[in-house]
């Protein structure tokens, strides 16, 4: 694996929360760390859990694998593995996963002296899964309440459980989300088309420079967000987007029980109106 | 500094009660639908259910009377639907629709006093004749629907003159002269859940005889049409189906595929049986009665309350959360014997081949 000369010099030993010196080296182009490990140990084993699940299952179809939690009826206990363990142990698989990889980001950016950004970021990736998998669950009562792992039947879930409040596009934090989501491909794709245009501009061309980025925004809508200002907004609307994810499932069920149409009645009768 | 942070407080303190006031706090009761993973569960809140339980209990049965001696028709005059019953089981059952509808003016709602009981002075005595051959028809000819809890005038009327959840035509609010007014989005309909839907689905669906089916059976677009305004009033329909009986969705589908039945739940053949005897009641007894009611009987148009599915189930997934009290009263269990006199035929005649027609008409069309 060829590295470029100037790599070396943040190869740097140190800035690790677990492990010490243990895991402190590179394999490759992997730093490979104790988070390292315990992110392949438990990747390794969900996949490995999921693949044995499709082995026991009906279909090697790959939309129609289908790895399901157990029924509501065995709450928050354990179930037997081919009646919802096996969801049960995938689920600690992954989230383990999940926090093992935020927390090697957490090393890196100790061992080259970042803020933490990036792990901050990412954790609300992690709080949006936790939250389907295992807060609501709780919430409610049974693992049951998870989502299944597999392509078409994790999206049928989605279906059901949108259709469980009769009009799920009326649930506030969905709209929220939903805003954000769409924003966020918006805000990407006009920061993404404006650094094309500066940095790869046509044959015959100069590179441009900030002062053409900014011109074009002040002269478009009158005002530039900045270079800077720009990653500002953008880790805001995307972490606002999974954030409010969460918000949308979690108080669907736990914290109102209804169609989503009805909540709306609040509004509706206010005492100003009377 | 202090100030401020009493400030912040406060207004968090307020905003958050305000939230939770809106909100149904946890644990809830969670109801599994479908198998594990489909995500087709039911979550009620356990204050929702207790006011639930609370109004569905069932009044104490009248002792029940003996079957023999004199009949009623031969008794007293003019009895058409129910002429058949021994004079103490006529009794008992109209002491019974007295406390059920109408415990307030007792029997003078229906008769007059001082004129005899036979005299079909006053509009409600000609409805609630109406209304009970309504019943043992259901009781008779919709098992499909009604069968193992039946029905009786309780299921609807719960002390009240008229059910508490009745429907009229729906007509459009104040809107611009010359526009065609699109019925719906109007706030606040109870008939569509609340959404943005057409309000009124049941003149389409449940008056006119408009089989509510909208979804293609095939994954590709293969012929199949149906307009959005089409889908829309079936959508409200489906909204009022589960605001009814306290529902949702997945009560009956699994919305991956909701036209596909071996995919659905047993209560949507239920249902399904339940849109076509709502039909029936609507075409071939309600509106037949509109030409005795008063004007403040009616609607808008000019039109009888009509029934739907809240009408019996209020809010709960079966009507009085599935008592039987029908084993009570079996006199309602199926219409009077064909050899009636023949004074009293008329009417009834004429409302059985109406609906005859309606349940042939449906059968076609499905």
């Amino acid at each position: 694996m060829s590295m470029l000369t100037f790599e070396k010099k943040y190869r740097v030993r140190g800035g690790t929360l677990l492990g010490g010196d243990l895991f402190d080296f590179w394999i490759g182009p992997f730093w490979v760390g104790f988070f390292g490990v315990t992110t392949l140990f438990f990747a390794s084993l969900g996949t490995g859990l999921l693949i044995y699940g499709a082995a026991m299952g009906p279909t090697w179809n790959i939309w129609q694998i289908n790895i399901a939690p157990p029924d509501l009826s065995y709450g928050l206990g354990l179930a037997p593995l081919m009646e919802g363990g096996l969801w049960q142990i995938i689920t600690i698989c992954a989230t383990l996963a999940f926090a093992s990889w935020a927390m090697r980001q957490v090393e890196l950016s100790r061992k080259l002296g970042m803020g933490l950004h990036i792990p901050f970021a990412f954790s609300f990736a992690v709080l949006a899964y936790v939250t389907l998998v295992i807060v609501r669950p709780v919430l409610l009562g049974a693992w049951g309440h998870g989502f299944p792992y597999g392509i078409l039947s994790h999206l049928d879930w989605v279906s059901n459980v949108g259709y469980q409040f009769l009009h799920f596009h009326y649930n506030p934090a969905h709209m929220i989300a939903v805003t954000f989501f769409f924003t966020t491909a918006m805000a990407l794709s006009m920061h993404g088309s404006l650094i094309l245009m500066a940095t790869d501009p046509r044959e015959g061309e100069t590179v441009k420079t900030g002062e053409h980025e900014n011109t074009f925004f002040r002269d478009d809508i009158g005002y530039s967000i900045g270079a800077l200002g720009i990653h500002r907004l953008g880790v805001f609307v995307a972490i606002s987007a999974a954030f409010w994810s969460a918000v949308c499932i979690v108080i669907s069920g736990p914290f109102w029980t209804r169609g989503w149409p009805e909540w709306w009645n609040w509004w509706l009768e206010l005492p100003v109106w009377y | 500094m202090k100030i401020i942070n009493m400030k912040w407080f406060a207004s968090a303190a307020v905003l958050g009660a305000a939230l939770l006031s809106g909100c149904d706090i946890p644990p809830q009761e969670t109801v599994q639908r479908g198998y594990r993973g489909t995500g087709m569960e039911a979550v009620y809140s356990p204050e929702v259910l207790a006011d639930l339980v609370a109004a569905n209990q069932v009044p104490e049965a009248i002792p029940a009377v003996s079957s023999d001696g004199p009949k009623a028709g031969d008794i007293y005059q003019n009895v058409q639907v129910l002429g058949h019953l021994s004079v103490g089981e006529f009794t008992r059952l109209m002491a019974a629709i007295t406390e059920w509808v109408s415990p307030e003016q007792g029997c003078n709602y229906c008769h007059v006093a001082g004129e005899g009981f036979e005299t079909d002075t006053l509009y409600t005595k000609k409805v609630s004749r109406v209304m009970i051959a309504m019943t043992q028809n259901a009781n008779e000819n919709w098992g499909a629907h009604v069968g193992g809890a039946g029905v009786t005038c309780y299921t609807c009327h719960r002390g009240n003159n008229v059910p508490e959840y009745v429907w009229n035509i729906g007509v459009p609010p104040r809107h611009a002269s010359g526009m065609v007014h699109q019925m719906q989005n109007v706030a606040h309909q109870e008939s569509n859940a609340y959404a943005s839907l057409p309000f009124d689905p049941f003149t389409r669906y449940l008056l006119e005889d408009n089989a509510a089916r909208v979804a293609g059976d095939t994954a590709l677009p293969t012929g199949h049409e149906s307009t959005i305004e089409s889908t829309e009033y079936v959508y409200s329909l489906m909204m009022h189906y589960s605001d009814a009986l306290g529902v949702n969705c997945t009560h009956c589908h699994n919305s991956r595929a909701f036209a596909a039945w071996d995919q659905s739940n047993s209560e949507r053949v239920k249902a399904w049986h339940g849109q076509q005897m709502v039909k029936e009641m609507n075409n071939a007894y309600i509106n037949p009665t509109n030409q005795w009611l008063p004007a403040y009987r009616q609607g808008a148009l000019g039109d009888a309350q009509k029934v739907n599915c809240a009408t019996c189930h209020q809010g709960a997934y079966q009507p009085l959360l599935g008592a039987n009290m029908l084993a009570d009263y079996p006199n309602l269990s199926r219409l009077a014997p064909a050899e009636e006199p023949a004074a009293a035929m008329e009417e009834t005649t004429e409302m059985e081949s109406a609906s005859l027609d309606n349940g042939s008409t449906s059968g076609e069309a499905h």
